[in-house]
């Protein structure tokens, strides 16, 4: 079977090279299957999860996403676009936006007709449990809310493979469980192929496999 | 959603900032409409002071100013005789002092000059103003500040003149001037035989060409001009309209300056959420749209303050009994569109540096940026 994420002998360094970051990376993802890719802070999970994502360029190696690599701008535009959602540690919900709003950014940079992208909001709204938040400004929401508003914006052009870096970090010890069974949920039963960087090993037992990694290498499977 | 809903939130998020970009373009439109509207008022009073009744000027070729044509009067005469020619007045321009009053415009003409007998007369009559006569008439503003009245003397640069009379004109330099017959004034200012300028006035069917031609055959050291080819040639308008643009383009400068200030401030303190939208999907030109967009909504807020503050200013001034007659703004399409214009170009031009620090942000970098 062709995976979703194929990641072949990736190499990437900061600070013209005198950093190495990644260092020769293998990694593949079937379609659908979720991953937790744990590890130390510094040991390149986040620099992975940009550069699968097409927000940072390997220097070396090669990342295809369904089968396909993207090199180019518009290439890369058209993967942000299409066939990756990120979620990071913190919300990054845009202050002053309501929830609603922010959900909708995406689909404002895809031109989704508007009719569509409230209702595909309302419909994520519902399965996330913040359908009578979505009125509020940020600034009205709790941490869980807000992380589950920007689960709900990364899948609203839904994209067949989701990025979250630390996903659950900065929420205290309930919403961090509710956060992350949600967002398993929402992988599994859409069929998204999910790759989540953590370094809680609890949390990562969840998932379909773990993949280390130390000092820039995959370590295990 | 839309961008211009993301636009708008990004700047009531920033109130001050905002208000402060938009004022910038406010104080730079109300200037340049200002001093438009002012200078090209004035520019238009002293056209209509040259046009009275006349289609056209004959003026000394070559002269900076008009102060410093020497028409010999005869040359009124001559054209008097031409058939093209329903009436020739020479006019001389002068500025005299008084006790107080540094500055006062003279104007030496004919009794025959319709100027006076178009005027309202306050007091006295046009009778008594006579080319053969001493006494002189008074504008209407000049007799105020000058505190002069019909029948009574007054001094005048070395002379004393007993006023005949006081009109009210439309025009602010007329009605703050003391107009002379013309051979007084020439005497009072030592230009004996000569006029600064001869209002033409045609007769039907003719072309003001016959008069051209006449005078190129004639006498080519002096210029006749239609009065609209005479307002775009002669320098002193010309001078008058560009400082009115230059100082207009400056206060431009200065609000494009601060659009640039607000731009850089509003990028640089979103960072993180600029990269955000890149993930989300923008494209970098959708990011430009998205800061033009912002400086131009600052540019419309600010172009809407600035003629709010141009024409109620204006219109203030004008209100100001001092300056009655003297301020007349004369503020058209034209200029209002050119400053909107310039607006719309500052504030381009002004976003220029904050959309290239946008759209050239990695997003990776931009969202470890602290």
């Amino acid at each position: 079977m062709e995976p979703m994420i194929a990641v072949e002998d990736v190499w990437k360094s900061f600070d013209r090279g005198r950093i190495e970051v990644l260092k020769g990376i293998q990694l593949r993802v079937n379609a659908g299957e979720i991953v937790a890719l744990c590890g130390t802070s510094g040991c390149g999970k986040s620099t992975l999860l940009n550069v699968i994502g097409g927000l940072e360029m390997a220097e070396k190696g090669r990342v295809e996403i369904a089968g396909r690599e993207r090199k180019g701008e518009k290439e890369r535009l058209a993967l942000l676009r299409r066939e990756v959602g990120f979620i990071f540690q913190l919300h990054q919900l845009v202050p002053g936006l309501t929830l609603e709003e922010n959900c909708l950014i995406p689909a404002l940079a895809t031109r989704m007709s508007r009719a569509k992208a409230r209702a595909r909001v309302r419909e994520l709204a519902e399965r996330t449990g913040i359908s009578a938040r979505l009125d509020r400004r940020v600034r009205e929401l709790s941490g869980g809310e807000r992380q589950r508003g920007a689960l709900v914006r990364a899948l609203i052009n839904d994209p067949p493979v989701l990025l979250a870096d630390e996903p659950t970090g900065a929420l205290d010890e309930s919403n961090r469980e509710r956060v992350f069974d949600l967002l398993l949920e929402l992988a599994r039963s859409a069929g998204k192929t999910l790759l989540i960087a953590t370094h809680d090993l609890d949390l990562a037992s969840r998932c379909d496999r773990v993949v280390r990694m130390r000092d820039g290498q995959i370590v295990s499977p | 959603m839309s961008l211009w809903r993301l636009i708008f939130t990004n700047l009531r998020r920033h109130r001050v900032r905002t208000a402060i970009g938009a004022a910038g373009i406010a104080l730079g439109v109300a200037t340049m409409l200002s001093v438009v509207g002012l200078l090209s008022g004035a520019v238009r009073m002293f056209e209509r002071i040259l046009r009275s009744d006349a289609e056209m000027v004959v003026f000394e070729r070559n002269v900076s100013d008009l102060f410093f044509s020497n028409v010999p009067v005869p040359l009124a005469d001559e054209l008097m005789k031409l058939e093209a020619v329903k009436d020739a007045q020479p006019v001389l321009f002068a500025i005299v002092a008084a006790p107080e009053r540094p500055v006062i415009t003279c104007f030496g003409i004919r009794a025959s000059d319709g100027r006076l007998k178009k005027a309202k007369w306050l007091e006295g009559s046009s009778e008594d103003f006579r080319d053969d006569g001493e006494a002189i008439v008074l504008g209407e503003r000049a007799a105020d500040f000058l505190k002069a009245r019909a029948g009574g003397e007054l001094e005048l640069g070395q002379a004393k003149y007993r006023v005949a009379g006081v009109v009210r004109t439309e025009n602010g330099f007329e009605n703050g001037g003391v107009f002379m017959p013309l051979a007084v004034c020439q005497k009072a200012f030592h230009k004996e035989g000569v006029a600064s300028v001869i209002t033409v006035a045609m007769k039907p069917g003719h072309e003001t060409s016959e008069v051209k031609e006449w005078m190129r055959a004639n006498h080519p050291s002096f210029s006749a001009l239609e009065n609209e080819e005479f307002s775009k040639s002669y320098s002193q308008f010309r001078i008058l309209k560009t400082t009115a643009w230059v100082v207009g383009g400056c206060a431009f400068l200065l609000g494009g300056l601060s659009v640039t200030n607000t731009m850089i401030l509003s990028v640089f303190t979103r960072i993180r959420e600029l990269a955000v939208v890149r993930v989300c999907g923008f494209s970098r030109p959708q990011v430009a749209r998205m800061i033009f967009g912002e400086s131009l909504a600052i540019s419309a807020l600010g172009m809407l303050g600035g003629l709010a503050l141009s024409f109620g200013g204006l219109r203030l001034l004008k209100a100001v009994p001092q300056f009655q007659g003297y301020i007349d703004p004369n503020l058209g399409w034209g200029e209002v569109g050119g400053a909107l214009a310039l607006a719309v170009i500052t504030a381009l031009l002004g976003a220029l540096y904050p959309v290239w620090y946008a759209v050239r942000l990695k997003p990776a970098e931009a969202l470890r940026y602290e």
